[in-house]
């Protein structure tokens, strides 16, 4: 659909390494530290970074993620300030890409979400809970605002439908390497390469691995079988507990070349 | 959404087939114990100024709810699908028991989810699924009561999805769930309506159920849906009545959008975030609401209405005291609003209640209504702003 190779495929796709997107979540603890974060992890070598918007009920979360959500509604966090946050780690450069669940899109009005986030120089929008059956007149919307549109496979999609959702994505297609909910694990899931292998079977687009990823053993391994590997609960982690995750990342980092 | 698909098919496969309607058939009469009685509450008929009330006593099934009408169904299909493990939700424990009960009967192993705060609500029902071999998993993220048990275990299930079988208590979540709660909780209407029809020959004037997520409403409602004649009414909860905020009616208080997989209309502030509910019932706490139910109320077939926790425990004791019947107090929203409709339609009005569950596991919240968060500025007129 795109004539041109977008930021997001052009960022995400190996070359002799792994790239490395982080995930952090807007308003976790706090806007302004979120910013601060984002911004510092922006200028680490990542290839993209992963902001959330919090929601209250986040269906394909894990504690760590769903805790980081709640934490930062407290300290009042909105989808509008959602996108100053996504604006300013932007400006650094890096692309940035928008994981929100569908019903903050749908209260916000999509079309005005589209046309902000692209004024706030998103790259591109993961909606977990809008499955492909689903995604229009929304996913339109992001098309016509030139955000790409990411949807996610998971090891219990069967082969036509892997390539019917690699068809709808642009930027990249996300593997979501495990049955279940975002959270790190100590190791990485039997078959994950297999899935992997079927996934870049079937399209033109970066691959990016995420869910249950965290460690630098887990980036060798990743190596070769996808384009990119996306860290969440492991930096939410590090965050929570007053860090920046830049020491996490840059390990993460050289695991990747 | 592959999990989904497949379910769907099994679902419409097995609905098809004469097998497992006759092997259903059989659990329903023997072990559920259907047909439920209509019942003529002559008494609170009289109370309420001559209306004829009639009561679908759907808290003679056994385990005293509905809910075993959806929970037998979906373990019969779980062994079709060769699923050996069921995990469920809980607001009452009325689901939980259900589910817990069949699979004892089918032999599967269980895994219970249930908000901390319905937990110590509904403790008899906690002590009643742990004797049925249950692992009851305590829920303490948000809210802690029914949206959230419902999160947890969907996480559950796209996590063990190869193995387990998700039995959702409500006509919530994402298709084919809405759909297949509704077909096995149709046989409450299909039941009522023949007995009505056997009374006089003549149908009802109005059908009056409880709102929560709305299986037993869905339920009562799929065989009148044709009789235009018939006036359907669901009740939500008002809580401290919709004004305060602190409520659970989302047809009536709350806007469209999307919560654990289905577009209807959610209880949510104005940046899409699910909003805490209250109601002094747990099966009605919810901030959304079947999907269907949102249709029939855009189309403006069903009226949708909502009843405070005051009017629902005043309509628990009255049933109780006029009738020998202790309701839950899910279905005692529907008896106070029965109670107006009444007064509306005076002697020789025909009402139909669906009466969906017992009461004895409400003893604890009928007795100390109010000691958990109760606000004396937040409770104003719970029935001035239900109507």
């Amino acid at each position: 659909m795109l004539t041109k190779v977008g930021r997001l495929e052009d960022a995400l796709r190996a070359k002799n390494d792994l790239k490395l997107v982080p995930y952090i979540m807007a308003g976790h603890p706090t806007a302004k530290k979120s910013i601060e974060v984002g911004k510092r992890l922006a200028a680490s070598g990542v290839a993209a970074i992963e902001i959330g918007i919090p929601h209250s009920d986040p269906l394909a979360d894990g504690p760590v993620v769903q805790h980081a959500g709640q934490v930062a509604l407290e300290n009042g966090m909105t989808v509008s300030g959602a996108l100053q946050v996504a604006a300013a780690v932007a400006s650094e450069g890096v692309p940035v890409v928008l994981m929100t669940y569908i019903n903050p899109v749908l209260s916000h009005d999509p079309r005005r979400f589209a046309a902000e986030a692209a004024q706030a120089g998103v790259a591109g929008v993961i909606v977990p809970d809008l499955p492909i059956e689903e995604a229009e007149p929304v996913a339109a919307w992001f098309r016509a605002a030139s955000l790409d549109t990411v949807f996610m496979v998971a090891p219990t999609t069967p082969p036509d439908r892997i390539s019917a959702i690699a068809s709808h994505s642009s930027g990249f297609v996300y593997c979501v390497t495990l049955t279940g909910i975002t959270g790190a694990r100590k190791e990485m899931p039997e078959g994950m390469g297999d899935l992997l292998h079927q996934v870049r079977e079937r399209t033109q687009l970066p691959v990016a691995a995420g869910f249950g990823i965290s460690k630098p053993e887990h980036m060798k391994l990743l190596r070769g079988a996808a384009d990119a590997a996306v860290v969440g609960s492991a930096i939410v982690d590090d965050i929570d507990h007053g860090g920046d995750a830049l020491a996490l990342v840059k390990e993460l980092l050289k695991a990747c070349r | 959404m592959s999990a989904l698909h497949e379910l769907e098919d099994m679902w419409h496969e097995a609905k098809a087939d004469p097998q497992f309607q006759l092997e259903l058939a059989g659990h329903r009469r023997a072990f559920i114990g259907r047909p439920t009685p209509l019942y003529a509450a002559t008494r609170l008929s009289e109370h309420f100024g001559g209306t004829h009330i009639h009561l679908k006593r759907e808290d003679l099934c056994h385990t005293g709810a509905h809910k075993l009408n959806n929970a037998v169904g979906q373990a019969l299909l779980a062994v079709r699908m060769g699923k050996k493990r069921i995990i469920a939700e809980t607001g009452a424990g009325q689901h939980g028991v259900a589910t817990a009960t069949v699979c004892a009967r089918f032999g599967l192993d269980c895994t219970v989810y249930m908000g901390s705060e319905d937990m110590r609500r509904q403790s008899m029902n906690v002590r009643r699924m742990k004797l049925l071999g249950v692992e009851v998993v305590e829920v303490s993220s948000g809210s802690k009561t029914l949206k959230d048990a419902i999160t947890e275990a969907i996480r559950d299930w796209v996590t063990n999805v190869r193995t387990t079988h998700y039995i959702i208590g409500s006509v919530v979540g994402p298709h084919p769930y809405p759909e297949m709660v509704r077909d096995l909780q149709r046989v409450i209407g299909d039941e009522a309506r023949e007995q009505y029809m056997s009374l006089d020959g003549k149908l009802p004037d109005v059908v009056v159920a409880c709102v929560g997520g709305g299986s037993n409403a869905i339920g009562v409602f799929t065989a009148f849906l044709d009789d235009r004649d018939v006036s359907l009414v669901g009740v939500e909860a008002a809580g401290r009545g919709i004004r305060s905020g602190e409520h659970a009616a989302s047809l009536v208080g709350g806007r469209p959008g999307v919560l654990h997989g289905s577009y209807s209309y959610v209880l949510q502030d104005g940046d899409g975030q699910i909003l805490p509910t209250h109601s002094i019932s747990a099966g009605l706490d919810y901030p959304g609401v079947g999907p269907e139910h949102a249709f029939l109320r855009d189309i403006e077939r069903v009226e949708y209405v909502a009843v405070g926790d005051e009017d629902a425990l005043a309509a628990f004791k009255l049933c109780t005291r006029l009738e020998g019947i202790m309701p839950a107090l899910e279905p005692a929203h529907a008896i106070h609003h029965a109670g107006v409709i009444a007064k509306e339609l005076g002697p020789g009005g025909r009402i139909l209640v669906c009466l969906s569950g017992r009461g004895d596991k409400d003893m604890d919240s009928v007795e100390t209504p109010t000691k958990s968060e109760a606000s004396p500025r937040l409770r104003g007129d719970p029935q001035k702003d239900a109507h």
